[in-house]
């Protein structure tokens, strides 16, 4: 019985640390698997609209990214406050679609050419005519296949 | 007593991983600042293929085409009828299906039009809040004639069924292009 309490009171045992590096590893591997590395740093604001009959992107590799919206606000002196168009890093116009899908193109396999999806970012505030010409170069590019991203959610609330 | 002593020395001598969670800590941050996450969802859209001629929908037979315009201030005019956006999907379904055989409502499903049009000054959200729920009419539908035909959800029927089910029921929507009243927010 003495022996016990002596021992107890001689060492002060700290909390081992031991498992901290394990909880961090599986919170990182968790972090690496649900997110992917950012591509492409925004230059324009973007909040997608709502929807609900929504499909998840297949494939990374066959997306092509453009975006739209107002640019922010450290663009804001140089490039107004007007809807812009973003293409790769840069704030682009919209006669330069053309060479940029034909770009990507060229760095996709010549069989999966035709799987391409271009991904339109817009901004709920973007008015309808700037979207119909981008819609319109995509067409005349034989870019068809379109996602407009959405967040989930309703419309009719 | 050495002896002891030295015995304990020797048991000492592990790893220290102390600073372990130090290293992860840094990499999990480093993964927090360059990653965005996963949110690549969307409303997927065939367009048309470009041509200079425009199809003009009002050639068709009228009953066959349920038109909706979206105007300047985001109001809806459905076959010249203006409606609320929450009563658009249960209003295309019916006239897609037409289930008590209306005379002016689609003759079959598989002549259905759908022609949506808008201003150059309608805003975005509002197109694709129609857009969506003209497409969700379509899953709707599509999903009811699945159930009947099948008994499976159309999410898990195999392409060749999925194809045949858009084949009585196609997903016809027809964009023309947007007219600019008052030039309104044309850039």
């Amino acid at each position: 019985m003495s022996k016990f309490s002596k021992k107890r009171g001689s060492s002060s045992p700290g909390i081992s640390t031991a498992s901290l590096p394990d909880i961090v590893f599986m919170l990182l591997f968790f972090f690496m698997v649900v997110t992917v590395i950012r591509e492409n740093e925004l230059k324009v604001d973007v909040t997608i609209p709502m929807a609900s009959e929504l499909r998840k992107l297949e494939n990374k590799s066959l997306t092509t990214y453009m975006f739209i919206g107002k640019p922010m606000r450290r663009y804001q002196g140089q490039y107004g406050d007007a809807p812009q168009l973003q293409l790769n890093d840069k704030f682009a116009n919209k006669n330069q679609i053309p060479f940029f899908l034909e770009e990507k193109k060229l760095k996709v396999e010549e069989r999966l050419r035709d799987k391409m999806i271009t991904s339109l970012r817009i901004d709920n505030d973007v008015t309808m005519g700037f979207v119909t010409d981008v819609k319109t170069e995509l067409r005349k590019a034989e870019q068809l296949r379109v996602n407009y991203a959405a967040t989930q959610g309703d419309v009719v609330k | 007593m050495s002896l002891r002593g030295n015995k304990k020395e020797r048991m000492s001598t592990e790893i220290n991983a102390g600073s372990m969670a130090d290293i992860a800590f840094l990499l999990l941050i480093f993964f927090l600042v360059t990653t965005t996450i996963n949110s690549e969802k969307g409303l997927p859209v065939k367009l048309p293929p470009w041509s200079d001629e425009e199809v003009d929908p009002t050639q068709l037979n009228t009953r066959n085409v349920y038109s909706v315009l979206v105007n300047l201030n985001n109001d809806l005019l459905v076959r010249n009828e203006p409606m609320d956006i929450a009563d658009l999907r249960e209003n295309a379904k019916e006239f897609i299906m037409n289930p008590t055989g209306r005379e002016d409502l689609a003759e079959s499903p598989k002549k259905a039009i759908i022609s949506l049009k808008n201003d150059r000054g309608t805003r975005y959200e509002t197109y694709l809040q129609v857009y969506n729920e003209l497409k969700g009419a379509y899953n709707e539908i599509w999903e009811t004639e699945s159930q009947r035909k099948y008994n499976a959800s159309y999410d898990d029927l195999p392409i060749p069924q999925k194809k045949e089910i858009q084949k009585v029921i196609p997903l016809i929507i027809s964009e023309a292009e947007p007219v600019d009243v008052a030039g309104g927010g044309g850039n």
